[in-house]
């Protein structure tokens, strides 16, 4: 572990990524603490440029919602929409994964032509049709998020199942006459757990983007603010009012940038021999 | 300022023929066959493909169209129309008093709305290929306000007689006897109309052609203006912040009018039936607690008027001697603990036609939260909204709805209780029922003389507002944006819907 975290901090990306996720999940925690009026509440005029009154730093959209306070709650549903969504994909990943690569045969052939099922169709669109399926809410975009990314998550887990099932440390666990479930859970998981950590932080910064995308779209949840919502709802004034549309855009862009940075240095820890330096 | 309001001077000019003018139709009708569908984007499109008896003037006043004279017995309960002779469908059939016969049976099965105007209808008799007579069970004040195009629309007889109505394949390529005749529709692109050439007023229609663009983004829509490609942005089709700035671009002209006819109000359908909305003071509470003032200045642009009651101001009998509501969040609450609510959740629908609606619903949320009210907002489409509505599931749901011009066409249907009928929209899903009011709606619709009327409408509307069966929000206005060179495409009380029947291009 102790050598995980020093090669983590010896790569910069790594170092960047966790700086802004750490600054991003601050502000996701503590912010509305500090502001604890509601962002759908109308302050000052509408349309007030940013930078000119204190209370409304970064101004007011179209109803006179402080944007400022839009950016502050957003954090807290893109964030929460991005961990909980990769985590309900890898719950549903992993084992389809680890079952297909470890059992072979039939029980592979079946279940990879099942997750192939799902990645034949293009995610966003699947996205889009199960939100508007199940009624725009935060439950229901968590789970159409979690449906359309844990396909990578088991054909990865199959790869590095298939790898490590031929090992010596497993035929011997296999000898010894350990039950399955253990070998799967105990030997051969905790081995192929590095790629699927690295995947996972990517997984968030997508999922912050489809979040996104689908609020844009307007499909999402309509009690919550999150950034997407805001650049949806800001796009048709942009020649007017760019801070609305802008301030939000930037958020989504920096955190996804951060994760993809802590991807990188996730990476590159957990992977030594592909290390840039070894390059 | 470049922009002017159109005026008289317009009308000085001699028409010249010919040109081709597009104009944005939104959202994309679901159908055209107007007997049928009676959306919004449907009644604009073929309006023009389809005629009534009668047209009304920006005042109401009847017109001549298919009918060309009428006359009413002394007793006001026959009404007699003399159809105008040499007429055709589009297919070259002659237009008779059967096809006017047919139209009415068909209508009172397909159109919600004429069948309840037709209810005073006794008898319709024809006497002559060109002459149709109406008898009255009773006088029906309005009765000369139910021929307009969208609300009684005339469908060919040879084509739809013993057919499947649904089903005919004309609904599809509707045959009408209008200026206009539909050529071909591009779903999701555009519907063309192109010149009747045998059109039954000499020398009309002046335009060659129509085309409806469909553009489903609201920005693309005014970026299409800007650039030229659209020249007619009719009521409602831009968002309305960009009303001002579109007004402002050189040769462009702007209008309120051409809306009279449909006075659009929009308000809050509240649940009557269960739950704290059953309660007369939580409605009143939520009355007091919107700020209709701010819905108007900044959500809508400044455009339109905040109601006082049912009826807008544009239709006839109304008043605004009734019960004002005022922005009062201090007296929301009181009257909410007066009421005993606890902070039980409620759910608000937004009307999913666009941003305008959609922030709307955003501000009217927190305007009842700040009065201490738990909103949760329900996301929908159009369809899913409606039929949520129809199936009396929702607490608070916005509309607006057209009042026709007399309250006893628009008003008193979504008030009476006789007009509570699950599975529909549009009616009184709200389920208030008050005999008295049901009994001065009725009395009303038969009433003479209009002084009579008179009486006992604003009795009615005093007693409305005290209950707030709804939450009435704002008379609406639509301006309608087009190119100066369009001339004379808004001389009626329905505006763009039969308009361009007279429309010419100033070339």
């Amino acid at each position: 572990m102790k050598q995980f975290w020093k090669s983590m901090l010896k790569s910069p990306s790594g170092v960047i990524g966790l700086v802004i996720l750490l600054l991003a999940i601050s502000v996701a925690l503590f912010g509305p603490m500090l502001f604890p009026n509601s962002p759908w509440r109308m302050v000052q005029r509408p349309f007030l440029p940013p930078f000119t009154l204190s209370t409304v730093p970064l101004g007011t959209d179209a109803l006179g919602r402080d944007v400022f306070a839009g950016m502050i709650f957003g954090a807290r549903v893109s964030l929460l929409v991005g961990l909980v969504s990769t985590l309900v994909a890898l719950i549903v990943g992993m084992p389809i994964g680890a079952m297909a690569g470890y059992f072979g045969g039939k029980v592979d052939d079946a279940l990879m032509r099942f997750t192939e099922f799902f990645q034949t169709i293009p995610s966003f669109a699947l996205a889009i049709v199960l939100v508007a399926i199940l009624q725009p809410s935060i439950y229901s975009i968590v789970a159409s998020i979690a449906i359309v990314s844990w396909p990578p998550v088991a054909r990865l887990v199959r790869g590095e199942v298939l790898s490590l099932r031929t090992r010596e440390y497993v035929q011997a666990a296999v000898v010894t006459g350990q039950s399955n479930s253990w070998i799967i859970l105990r030997e051969i998981l905790p081995n192929a757990l590095s790629p699927v950590i690295v995947l996972a932080s990517l997984m968030v910064a997508t999922a912050i983007l489809l979040e996104s995308s689908l609020s844009f779209l307007g499909l999402g949840d309509p009690n919550l603010i999150s950034w997407g919502y805001m650049v949806g709802a800001g796009r048709t004034v942009i020649r007017q009012a760019w801070w609305i549309t802008v301030f939000p855009g930037v958020a989504i862009l920096i955190s996804v940038l951060g994760l993809n940075l802590i991807g990188e240095g996730l990476n590159d820890a957990l992977n030594p021999r592909l290390s840039r330096e070894g390059r | 300022m470049v922009s002017c309001w159109l005026a008289a001077p317009a009308l000085a000019q001699e028409p010249k023929t010919g040109g081709v003018i597009n104009a944005v139709i939104q959202p994309e009708p679901p159908g055209l066959m107007l007997a049928q569908v009676q959306n919004g984007p449907t009644q604009m499109v073929s309006g023009n493909i389809f005629e009534g008896l009668l047209r009304y003037s920006p005042k109401l006043d009847p017109l001549p169209e298919l009918a060309e004279s009428w006359s009413v017995s002394e007793d006001a309960k026959t009404y007699t129309f003399k159809l105008k002779k040499g007429v055709t469908w589009h297919d070259g059939k002659p237009f008779t008093a059967a096809d006017v016969l047919f139209s009415i049976e068909m209508l009172k099965q397909t159109h919600a709305r004429a069948r309840t105007n037709l209810a005073q209808v006794d008898k319709v008799e024809t006497p002559d290929q060109h002459t149709v007579v109406f008898t009255l069970k009773q006088p029906f004040g309005p009765f000369l306000g139910i021929f307009e195009v969208g609300s009684m629309p005339m469908v060919p007889k040879h084509l739809y007689d013993g057919t499947d109505w649904k089903t005919n394949p004309y609904n599809n390529a509707p045959i009408g006897t209008g200026p206009f005749m539909f050529k071909e529709w591009q779903k999701g692109s555009f519907i063309r109309l192109v010149k009747n050439p045998n059109y039954h007023e000499k020398g009309k229609p002046y335009l060659d052609e129509i085309y409806w663009q469909i553009i489903p983004d609201a920005a693309a829509r005014s970026v299409a203006y800007e650039t030229g490609k659209v020249d007619v942005l009719p009521g409602g089709s831009v968002e309305n912040f960009d009303v001002p700035r579109l007004s402002k671009l050189k040769d462009t002209c702007v209008t309120g009018a051409g809306w009279e006819f449909f006075s659009p109000l929009a308000w809050l359908w509240l649940n009557n039936r269960q739950g704290p909305l059953a309660d007369k003071r939580v409605r009143q509470a939520i009355m007091y607690a919107i700020d209709r003032d701010f819905a108007k200045d900044v959500i809508w642009n400044g455009l339109g008027k905040v109601a006082t009651g049912p009826s807008a101001s544009t239709i006839k009998f109304y008043t605004d001697d009734v019960k004002k509501y005022p922005y009062d969040p201090a007296k929301a609450k009181a009257l909410l603990k007066e009421a005993g609510y606890k902070g039980e959740k409620i759910r608000m629908q937004p009307l999913a036609y666009g941003e305008t609606w959609q922030r709307w619903g955003e501000a009217v949320k927190q305007n009842l939260q700040d009065a201490g009210m738990t909103i949760e907002t329900i996301a929908t489409d159009v369809a899913g909204g409606n039929q949520k509505i129809a199936e009396w599931d929702y607490d608070i749901a916005f509309t607006y709805l057209y009042q026709y011009g007399d309250p006893a066409l628009g008003v008193g249907r979504n008030y009476i209780s006789s007009n509570i009928a699950k599975g529909q929209v549009f009616n009184n899903v709200e389920g208030y029922s008050n005999p008295e009011i049901d009994k001065l709606f009725a009395e009303g619709a038969v009433a003479t003389p209009d002084s009579k009327r008179k009486e006992i409408y604003e009795k009615a509307q005093k007693i409305l507002v005290e209950d707030v069966p709804v939450a009435w929000m704002l008379e609406l206005q639509f301006p309608t944006i087009m190119r100066c060179k369009v001339k004379n495409l808004i001389t009626t009380g329905i505006g763009v819907n039969d308009g361009f029947k007279d429309a010419w291009l100033d070339k």
